[in-house]
């Protein structure tokens, strides 16, 4: 009876087969096919931990650190793992509100996902962080975590340096090769931007293994997969901090820039933007404070005037037209012409000169000595109007060429991201605004002899051709870094621009050392004579460029010494009237703390009159004011409603009337002032930039 | 010395050497779950604090048991079947008043110095043996429906019981049973019933309700059209083809919704629905509705999800011995009693996940062919109890842990740990051996 059902065992058989093949199909899926179970268990269970290393510092070129680093912590949250935190207790250490928690780790989840971990409070200061570390039990998920920090222990170089901030994600996305993370610090001006690869260093990651609370087991494979983090390079840079310190003092109280270049090399001695700010206010914990203040400024101090204002050259750009007038052979420099106060030739443009008495350009070393503006326009009219060229608009376009040979008009490449290249119009921009390539003559484009019309510079490229007058037709492209630590191949094919000479058309030594005669009578007894360096024989050009929106913007280029040149400065005071009055001793004392190291007796005292020369334009003032004001009030509203709310109950029907006599008198002049400031304002905000067309004060 | 020979006679020994690497690997398994590089890995095995060590002690109580099964006269379990059934249910009514409750379930009976006894654990063999003898009796004709309805009462009492105490995992086991009854006679279309309708269930879980009703119907008439000519002749066949078609889609549009709605609970719906990658809302759940106001929580397939991880994670070498990140992060919820195989599948990959597998087929096999040279209808029976609740179990379990299954809380034969678990595993597998060492006997 019983073996009436035996092939049944074989069906029970197979049942059992086919299911444990079931199981081993799904087992090669799990195992063998599907890598997403694997990259699972490692965001599992893996805890990746970035290790930071040292950024590199920068050093000047006596080998002082012009910013090192400093540990700080950051306080990190990991969402998910956040629930449990004492809330109450973190937010009265961090002194914030819980909206303000509640807003932040919705931000932390927004940016970076809920498990993964996001900077909850960046930076933290030494008391927030022992009070943290006494509270770490209280808030689980939350960890402090290093990360070194940027001081600055000159105070100087701010917009030089830059500074480094976390990244967005417009900058992940533009990196992504480079794995940054959210998070994370990166240059994001000045040098630190310029060589942030190099800075950076490489993050090392340690891995962890974490349990499902996030606890730590110990290291995974027993750190076989760790990476040890290697420390950013240095640089080191043709900075002189002193000599920047000095002109940064110089600079102070005007808006302007002044650049100091060896001309051997091409190294920037000094770079200055006026005003500056000091770099420590944009580190650590204070950033958050300072940052918005600084973009508001109306004075721009983050702008960098020495690579992007553009200034007219005015007559700092007369050994130029000289150069180009010799080399074509237009002139020799025994050339001379007799102005009366001014040029006329062109009939309606009359070009006003500041000398009258004759004889004061009878020849090329005269003219430049006493920057006669009759000399150069009829110098630029013979450059235009040559004719090998045909007519004014090839005369120009060669004109154009030896201009941009110099350096004028496109980016020179300084090491310093978003330069600019100032302006020398093309012709397309002059036939467009006089109607046609017939309709405009070298007349018509006269003041552009002189500095004027459309052309612009920035004062970096300035600078830049005093150190190609000074090396008699070559230069090395400006920049800070001289040298990289462990220079790599990749780092030298950067740098070899900056270390190959770029050779100026084929002007003659004898055309240059007849500029630099000229020049070096300029500080003999030329515009520059009161402007005496101890010991040193230099050789300059003032400016001084017409503004139609205010005082004329005083300029000065120089280079010394006179022979064997191995510094050159332009400097630009804007609204600072005539170039030997603001610009002059600026330059004059950069050049002898460079070239002496100290500054003499009669130097100190300069250097206190310039310092204290306050040149601010009265809208900027007023703005100010203004804002010092609006502040006053916002704090006198604060008080008044932190003293009403204490006793709200008791005088809230007198709660207005309490409070608007009070405001009024904050408030008043503000309003009254309101439209004037806001024009003046407008016009000084629009300083440097290339839109004055019509020089009234040249015109008869 | 000469004794010893005379009681091991017969004993099949494959079956004593695969049980001692199962329980063995058992216990490398949990080593693996708990053990956390401190201290004298030897010494935590003997300390008695840690499960490993617990295990440890299970196994020396159960290696007592099973020789003390050895050494008595199989005419035990026949004479004593139905009184053990009898007890077996006893106990388990008994754990409604004595019962502890552990994981939801109020299953446990306490034994005191924290060891609990899982009453549906051992009832399986009760009621392997109940259902062994009741089969082998004379007057027992499996082909009237009559006997065929006692058996199933014998088998799925235990089974009502232990729904009731909440414990669902363990009463499905008790289906094991309809395998050894097919072997015994029963009719196959019982099998090929409840397999239609699991696979009905599970379809309409995967295919939208009104698509899996047209596709019945086109089944059906199919059906229809390939035998008209006998339809023609019997009228009978078209009414069954529509009689089925109209079952299935009444099961599929009515009585599945009704199942996850109202006789399951919120949490057995929801990881039915989360093993087919669905989401369950409890909102529609009657049962939770009335037992508490609460928002229905959105089910999560957390267990199951890092099982497929911990599982996948060890590719095909496995991450190693005591190297498995998933089990040392704790990442696997109960990992050392239902999902101990994500240990297993780790460390060792799918070579070590395949050679268990083989392991355990083997002793199936091994069973089988036991079962099939007993003699006596209770032995065969009996062997056959043992083969489909160990196949159940393990099948459920390792299913459950790769994802193919709900889970429904059913431990690894020998693996798994826990006492309860072990024990009964241990007495099914050595009664067997009894049996077998003496299949020269009649037996009634």
């Amino acid at each position: 009876m019983s073996v009436f059902n035996q092939s049944r065992s074989r069906v029970i058989q197979i049942i059992i087969g086919a299911v444990f093949i079931v199981i081993t199909f799904q087992l090669i899926n799990l195992q063998i096919f599907s890598s997403k179970y694997k990259l699972a268990a490692e965001n599992n269970a893996i805890y990746r931990k970035i290790v930071y290393p040292d950024r590199g510092i920068i050093f000047d070129r006596k080998k002082r650190a012009l910013l090192e680093n400093t540990i700080s912590f950051d306080l990190i949250v990991t969402p998910s793992e956040s629930k449990g935190t004492d809330t109450f207790a973190l937010c009265s250490i961090l002194n914030i509100d819980t909206a303000e928690y509640k807003k932040r780790m919705r931000d932390a989840i927004f940016k970076n996902t809920r498990v993964k971990p996001s900077v909850f409070e960046p930076l933290l200061n030494a008391e927030l962080f022992a009070k943290l570390t006494e509270n770490m039990y209280k808030f689980p998920g939350f960890v402090l975590s290093e990360r070194s920090v940027r001081t600055y222990p000159y105070n100087t170089a701010a917009q030089l340096l830059g500074y480094i901030a976390e990244v967005d994600t417009a900058f992940l996305r533009k990196n992504h090769q480079f794995g940054y993370e959210m998070g994370d610090y990166a240059g994001m001006s000045g040098l630190e931007k310029t060589y942030e690869s190099i800075l950076m260093g490489e993050r090392g990651i340690q891995r962890f293994i974490r349990d499902n609370k996030s606890r730590i087991q110990g290291p995974y494979e027993n750190g076989l997969f760790d990476t040890i983090p290697v420390a950013g390079r240095n640089l080191f840079t043709s900075i002189d901090v002193e000599v920047q310190q000095l002109a940064e003092l110089l600079l102070q109280n005007k808006i302007g820039s002044a650049v100091a270049i060896n001309p051997r090399t091409g190294g920037i001695i000094a770079m200055v933007s006026s005003p500056t700010y000091n770099p420590n206010v944009l580190t650590g914990n204070a950033r958050r404070k300072n940052w918005g203040r600084m973009v508001m400024d109306t004075a721009k101090p983050m702008y960098n005037r020495a690579i992007k204002g553009q200034y007219p050259p005015g007559s700092t750009f007369k050994p130029l037209g000289a150069l180009v007038a010799l080399d074509e052979g237009l002139i020799t420099p025994s050339y001379g012409v007799g102005c009366g106060g001014g040029y006329g030739a062109c009939g309606g443009v009359y070009v006003r000169c500041e000398h009258h008495n004759p004889g004061h350009a009878a020849n090329l070393r005269l003219a430049l000595a006493n920057s006669c503006n009759a000399y150069f326009s009829d110098v630029f009219r013979k450059a235009l109007d040559n004719k090998k060229y045909g007519n004014t608009n090839q005369g120009y376009l060669k004109w154009k060429e030896y201009m941009n040979a110099f350096g004028l008009g496109r980016r020179l490449e300084v090491d310093l991201p978003s330069e600019d290249k100032a302006n020398i119009p093309d012709t397309s921009i002059y036939n467009k605004f006089f109607g046609g390539a017939k309709r405009w003559n070298s007349c018509s484009v006269l003041t552009l002899g002189i500095g004027q019309d459309k052309m612009t510079a920035t004062p970096l490229q300035m600078a830049n051709i005093m150190c190609i007058i000074a090396n008699k037709g070559f230069y090395f492209p400006p920049h800070f870094v001289d040298s990289i630590e462990h220079e790599q191949v990749a780092d030298s094919s950067f740098m070899n621009k900056y270390r190959s000479k770029h050779t100026v058309t084929n002007i003659s030594d004898s055309d240059y050392q007849a500029v630099h005669d000229g020049m070096h009578d300029v500080t003999i007894y030329g515009t520059a004579a009161h402007i005496k360096i101890p010991g040193i024989e230099y050789c300059a050009k003032t400016g001084t460029a017409q503004n139609p929106h205010g005082k004329n913007h005083s300029l000065f280029v120089a280079f010394a010494p006179k022979n064997n040149p191995r510094i050159a400065v332009a400097v630009v005071v804007e609204n600072g009237g005539y170039g030997s009055v603001a610009a002059g001793p600026i330059a004059g004392l950069i050049i002898e703390k460079y070239l002496n190291d100290t500054i003499s007796t009669v130097g100190k005292a300069t250097t206190e009159r310039v310092s204290n020369m306050n040149l601010i334009p009265e809208a900027i003032k007023n703005w100010y004011t203004r804002k010092d004001a609006e502040r006053a009030e916002r704090l006198a509203k604060l008080a008044l409603e932190e003293a009403s709310e204490k006793n709200n109950d008791a005088i809230e029907i007198n709660h207005k009337s309490n409070t608007e006599p009070l405001l009024e008198p904050g408030s008043k002049p503000v309003e009254g002032k309101d439209t004037s400031t806001k024009i003046k304002l407008n016009t000084a905000l629009l300083l440097g930039n290339d839109k004055r067309k019509k020089i009234r004060d040249l015109k008869p | 010395m000469n004794k010893q020979k005379n009681i091991s006679h017969g004993v099949d020994l494959t079956v004593i050497w695969l049980y001692a690497i199962l329980v063995l690997i058992g216990l490398i398994c949990i080593f693996m779950v708990e053990y956390r590089g401190t201290g004298d890995w030897l010494s935590t095995f003997l300390n008695g604090k840690s499960s490993y060590s617990k295990q440890l002690f299970f196994a020396g109580l159960c290696t007592f048991i099973a020789t003390f099964i050895i050494l008595t006269d199989s005419k035990i379990f026949t004479a004593f079947a139905n009184l053990l059934y009898a007890f077996g249910i006893l106990l388990m009514i008994a754990t409604f008043v004595i019962g502890k409750t552990i994981n939801g379930s109020k299953s446990w009976i306490p034994l005191g110095g924290g060891f609990n006894l899982q009453a549906v654990e051992i009832c399986k063999i009760f009621t392997a043996l109940a259902l062994a003898k009741f089969l082998s009796r004379q007057e027992t004709d499996f082909t009237k429906f009559k006997s065929q309805a006692i058996a199933v009462i014998i088998t799925l009492l235990p089974a009502v019981i232990s729904v009731l105490q909440h414990e669902s995992g363990m009463a499905l086991v008790y289906f094991s049973f309809f395998l050894v009854m097919f072997r015994e006679g029963l009719s196959p279309i019982v099998l090929i019933i409840g397999f239609s309708f699991v696979a009905l269930i599970i379809s309409t879980l995967l295919v939208e309700p009104d698509t899996l009703a047209i596709l019945l119907s086109a089944v059906a008439l199919i059906f229809i059209y390939l035998y008209r000519k006998t339809i023609k002749k019997k009228k009978g066949l078209l009414y069954l083809i529509l009689f089925i078609w109209f079952t299935s889609v009444g099961i599929q549009r009515f009585a599945v919704p009704f199942i996850f709605n109202n006789v399951l609970e919120c949490y057995q719906s929801a990881r039915v629905y989360s093993a087919f990658g669905k989401d369950y809302d409890c909102g529609e759940n009657k049962r939770s509705a009335k037992k508490s106001s609460k928002a229905p929580r959105k089910p999560d397939d957390y267990n199951v999800r890092q099982s497929k991880i911990a599982i996948g994670s060890g590719g095909f070498l496995g991450q190693g011995f005591l190297k498995g990140t998933q089990t040392r992060g704790k990442y696997v919820p109960e990992q050392r009693t239902d999902f101990i195989f994500t240990s297993l599948g780790e460390a060792f990959g799918f070579v070590g996940c395949f050679a268990f597998l083989l392991v355990y087929l083997f002793l199936l096999f091994r069973l089988i062919h036991i079962a099939e040279r007993q003699r006596s209808t209770f032995s065969r029976v009996y062997a056959y109890s043992v083969v489909s609740i160990l196949f159940f179990h393990i099948a459920f379990n390792i299913c459950m842990t790769i994802g193919l299954f709900p889970s429904p809380g059913i431990t690894l034969p020998f693996i798994s740990y826990g006492g309860s678990s072990l024990l009964s595993f241990t007495i099914l597998i050595f009664v067997l051996l009894r049996l077998d060492a003496d299949r020269q006997m009649v037996l009634r």
